[in-house]
């Protein structure tokens, strides 16, 4: 079976357009939330998210800027820094061999809700001509794939907040079936509004402590009261052994295997025995033919919601057994990107791996017990090779759990 | 309005709509073959038109035009309805 590798890192998350930046933030621990501090937040019991705060117009058109949502945007300007560092711009592949695999959690909700008003406002003979491609969810896909210039496939998996891990999952599935030799793969998400913060709010899911933004997402401390929404945009180059070598592009880590499952419990909360997260670890370390004890570094879920984070530690104390893996929520600094998450996360393991470092769990000021070992300081992973897990989890019960190694890094 | 009052009008309209440079936008071009504009972004130029001329523009009438002459005209005969 071939070799997977990534060969291109991109993102724009709260910490800029830079993986360099994102990687520094969150290895030194630094928080990304703020207060939303716009008058259109202000009646909302939840005033706190991750916003990216660069002025998109560096990249993108005006024209593109009206008729894509920002979501699209920010996919855009995540994929092409990642076709960038894969050296793509310059050695230019075929067509029929490239791929795209981008998902979103919820799809356009600004342009959803900005031609609502104008629905109601100017009544339907108004609605934008570019409505249906703005809020459709394979949108973000679409345009990656208009960008690079992708005509092996495009897909767009949607599953909440694990659809950012399965994009990449699927991606690695295209390359091992030799439907492409290089798959554009990651996610994206724009829901910090009204509407997106209100709905996720009224679902009790969402931290609440607007006195303090940088101290609200504190996954496994006890204090912890939900998750903090995040915007941003995550893509990675996936690329066949193959296919890297033969044009010498730099590899920075192996995809080895991918694990994915379904809860069957319920719509929201995560099978209390876990056994469906469980599944998707075991099924990634036998996809890529890991042992449990080769695990250093879990970058775990673990989104700051009172049941989740427990659920997730006890799950990986059942699958990595009596360890002192490193495990990390890089949510803690980040927020919660929902369908951007999987891959953000992705490309932090990769960063964690490459420099030999878990980053810190921040906020942990009283931590609940749990059977895991949770870094609330950076903290130094071992010579040689190197095995990470990350585990990604949405909404319907979706369980994702990528296994990254250092092998053919270069 | 005059009639180069209704030129510039429209050709501010189609740059912002489509981003084609507005040296471009000149009455002979057609809109579909020259200027390569698609059904959608007409759409957008048709509802822009509407608000910056406050005109009622029905849909059959935006699909008959076919230069940027045949626009400015349309314009034109709108606006003489109106006053």
């Amino acid at each position: 079976m071939e070799t997977i590798v990534i060969t291109g890192l991109g993102v724009i998350s709260p910490f800029g357009a830079s993986v360099e930046d994102v990687w520094t933030a969150v290895r030194d621990g630094r928080s990304g939330i703020g207060l939303i501090d716009e008058p259109w937040a202000e009646d909302l019991p939840v005033q706190i998210a991750g916003r990216v705060h660069d002025d998109l117009s560096q990249w993108i058109d005006r024209v593109a800027q009206r008729r894509l949502d920002r979501g699209s945007q920010l996919a855009l300007v995540a994929a092409q820094q990642a076709w960038r560092d894969a050296g793509l711009d310059q050695d230019r592949p075929d067509p029929q061999r490239v791929a795209v695999s981008v998902g979103t959690g919820i799809g356009g909700l600004q342009t959803l809700t900005d031609q609502e008003q104008i629905l109601r406002k100017r009544g339907p003979a108004r609605l934008s001509p570019f409505t249906v491609t703005a809020l459709m969810s394979n949108a973000p896909a679409a345009q990656v794939g208009l960008q690079v210039g992708a005509q092996a496939a495009v897909h767009a998996p949607v599953s909440a907040c694990a659809s950012g891990a399965e994009a990449i999952a699927l991606g690695v599935d295209q390359l091992r079936l030799g439907r492409a030799d290089i798959v554009v793969a990651g996610g994206t998400e724009a829901t910090i509004s009204t509407f997106g913060i209100g709905a996720f709010a009224s679902m009790g899911a969402l931290s609440r402590r607007n006195s303090e933004p940088s101290a609200a997402s504190r996954p496994w401390d006890r204090a912890r009261d939900g998750f903090v929404m995040s915007e941003g945009a995550a893509i990675l180059v996936l690329e066949t052994l193959s296919s890297a070598t033969a044009r010498g592009a730099r590899s920075y880590a192996t995809i080895a295997g991918t694990g994915i499952s379904a809860d069957g419990h319920d719509m929201v909360h995560p099978d209390p025995a876990g056994l469906g997260q469980q599944q998707a670890m075991h099924k990634a370390l036998v996809d890529a033919d890991l042992a449990s004890t080769d695990i250093c570094h879990v970058n775990a879920h673990a989104t700051s919601t009172t049941a989740g984070d427990s659920i997730e530690a006890q799950a990986i104390a059942a699958v990595l057994g009596d360890s002192d893996c490193v495990v990390t929520s890089t949510k803690s600094s980040t927020g919660h990107l929902l369908g951007a998450a999987g891959a953000l996360e992705t490309i932090l393991t990769v960063q964690s791996l490459r420099h030999r470092l878990a980053p810190p769990t921040i906020n942990l000021d009283d931590p609940e017990p749990v059977p895991i070992n949770v870094a609330s300081s950076a903290t130094e992973l071992p010579d040689g090779q190197l095995a990470a897990l990350t585990n990604s989890f949405g909404f319907g019960g979706h369980n994702v759990c990528l296994a990254v190694t250092n092998q053919h890094a270069n | 309005m005059t009639k180069e009052e209704i030129q510039t009008k429209f050709v501010d309209i189609v740059n912002d709509v489509t981003g084609l440079p507005k040296e471009q936008v000149q009455p002979a071009k057609s809109l579909t073959e020259d200027l390569k504009i698609d059904s959608l972004s007409m759409v957008e130029i048709i509802y822009a038109c509407e608000d910056e001329f406050e005109i009622a523009i029905p849909d059959d009438a935006a699909k008959s035009l076919t230069t940027v002459q045949d626009a400015l005209d349309m314009i034109e005969g709108h606006l003489a309805q109106s006053d």
